[in-house]
């Protein structure tokens, strides 16, 4: 902030008034901090008169209307995103290291495939791809997702999810120095075994924190399955909040949808900071 | 030219070998060999090849022409089963390589039991029989990065012995260690060396070198320079290009002039 640039100049000693506005750099850094003050404090006034708190509680925040969430926003909406997001993120893993072995591959072919594939899903709005997922059945007559409507949704999100997978698995794959895969070759190791047995579970431990990320953001793209036109058993966080809130004519189960959505993505990304400390740190 | 098919007298014959990395030719037709139980030392200065050579013994580098016979065996023959050839040449690199995902124990264990396809207990057994051996047992469940360098270097050496290699090489094995850690590693080598372990090391260790090699292979510029018994390529040189390594690394503030 401007305070903190200030008090980061210890370049004119206390009392030489510099630039003839005869203030020391003292005094100006306290003006500049109470005008920060005095700036907040009207904008907070502001809010508080103007705002009608009686309405916005009305619409955001009814307590008979957020009861009527209970226990389905749990039972239902949040077990559902979890299917969701668990299911794509798993398969998301599954292709991204299959589409990152490729991109590292010796052979030419494999490397332009996945490198087609992440450029194309990494630039194409996820919701785009979900709705494209909405035509398939007339675009490939007889053919249906497997898993019904859960396996349209996991389908749409390890889709985006492997995309970046990839990448970020292919960042961890080369991330292994050089000497570890010469080790295990000159102990007799092929190269697929020592692949399996000694670069894959060192470049997995590498992308944790930013795998857990990328579930964080898969949780969120979930969300898109609404567009998926799921109704009942399969409704997730914001299909559920959406729908309360057009039958109440009221806001506020989407409010408690988001409340819902915190519950998870804040600790997970305590737990991804974590882990990226102590990575920090092990290595 | 020795007849391929000649009785195995070598551990391993070089013949010929060329590398060249694009157009840089690093190796440019070594002949040299290996007797059963023989400690060569190869010096020479940073650049000459010596460490492409090594890596070239075992095919980590894939040599451009010439032959590598291991035993009598053609490594560099197309038809050559390249991982089973392996397996008789053990390795120890400059950075140790250890795997750090894995304990010290799992480290040794882990190519016997995937390579070798030796059981769990058999595996252990000959793990902790050759970490014993290099004096690291106490640290069987530490993971790699608890241990000192010269710690680590010395697992790696019983890394490599736990697969009974015929052949081992060491490829600067202390030039990444601090320098009071030395010694242990010299030390372990030196025991191998007398235990008849057949040994190719590329080593700045001059004194190690005059005290526990049979021969020593002076390099330069990718050619062999001077081949000789340990005594004389370092005592008494016979090529100006030797002597004047020689003095460099045993009195570094000497200068030629």
């Amino acid at each position: 902030m401007t305070d903190k640039s200030t008090a980061a100049e210890p370049s004119a000693p206390a009392g030489a008034p510099p630039g003839g506005t005869g203030l020391s750099p003292r005094q100006k850094q306290r003006i500049s901090r109470t005008l920060q003050y005095v700036v907040l404090v009207a904008v907070v006034v502001f809010l508080l008169l103007r705002i009608e708190w009686g309405s916005l509680a009305a619409n955001f925040a009814k307590p008979e209307v957020a009861a009527e969430t209970w226990p389905d926003v749990f039972t239902v909406a949040l077990k559902n995103t979890i299917i969701y997001s668990v299911g794509g993120f798993v398969f998301a893993f599954l292709f991204g290291l299959l589409f990152a072995l490729m991109r590292l591959s010796s052979v030419a072919p494999y490397r332009w495939i996945s490198i087609a594939y992440i450029e194309i899903f990494r630039g194409l709005p996820a919701l785009l791809i979900f709705l494209l997922i909405l035509f398939l059945p007339l675009a490939l007559p007889g053919f249906e997702v497997p898993g019904g409507t859960y396996g349209q949704g996991i389908l749409g999100l390890t889709i985006v999810g492997s995309a970046y997978m990839a990448e970020t698995l292919r960042a961890g794959l080369q991330a292994v120095p050089r000497g570890q895969m010469e080790a295990a070759r000159s102990l007799g190791m092929s190269h697929t075994r020592a692949m399996v047995t000694i670069v894959i579970p060192q470049a997995v431990r590498i992308v944790i924190p930013p795998t857990t990320n990328q579930f964080v953001s898969l949780l969120k793209d979930s969300s898109l399955v609404l567009f998926l036109g799921v109704t009942g058993d399969y409704v997730e966080l914001t299909k559920f909040g959406n729908d309360l809130a057009s039958t109440y004519a009221n806001a506020t189960p989407i409010l408690v949808v988001g409340v819902t959505y915190l519950l998870v993505t804040i600790p997970l990304g305590y737990l991804a900071n974590r882990l990226e400390k102590r990575q920090g740190k092990g290595r | 030219m020795v007849s391929p098919a000649s009785p195995v007298t070598h551990a391993v014959e070089i013949r010929d070998l060329h590398k060249s990395f694009g157009p840089l030719e690093v190796l440019k037709g070594i002949d040299f060999a290996v007797d059963p139980g023989q400690v060569v030392c190869v010096i020479g200065p940073s650049g000459s090849g010596k460490s492409t050579l090594l890596r070239c013994v075992n095919l980590l580098e894939q040599p451009t022409s010439g032959k590598v016979i291991l035993e009598g065996v053609e490594l560099t023959h197309r038809d050559v089963d390249i991982d089973a050839a392996r397996r008789r040449v053990g390795m120890v690199f400059q950075q140790f390589n250890l795997f750090p995902h894995m304990t010290v124990l799992q480290n040794v264990m882990i190519a016997q039991q995937r390579v070798l396809k030796r059981g769990r207990r058999e595996a252990e057994r000959v793990a902790r029989e050759n970490l014993e051996k290099v004096d690291v047992a106490v640290k069987c469940d530490d993971y790699p990065g608890q241990l000192s360098g010269g710690q680590q270097q010395r697992v790696a050496i019983a890394r490599a012995l736990a697969m009974s290699p015929a052949l081992m090489l060491f490829d600067e094995p202390t030039s990444a260690l601090d320098p009071e850690l030395v010694g242990d590693v010299l030390a372990v080598m030196r025991k191998l060396a007398e235990e008849g372990m057949t040994m190719l090391v590329v080593t700045h260790e001059m004194a190690f070198a005059r005290d526990v090699a049979d021969r020593v292979v002076f390099m330069d510029g990718g050619v062999i320079v001077e081949d000789g018994p340990a005594a004389q390529v370092i005592g008494a040189p016979q090529h100006e290009r030797t002597r004047s390594f020689l003095r460099r690394v045993l009195d570094p503030t000497h200068t030629d002039v």
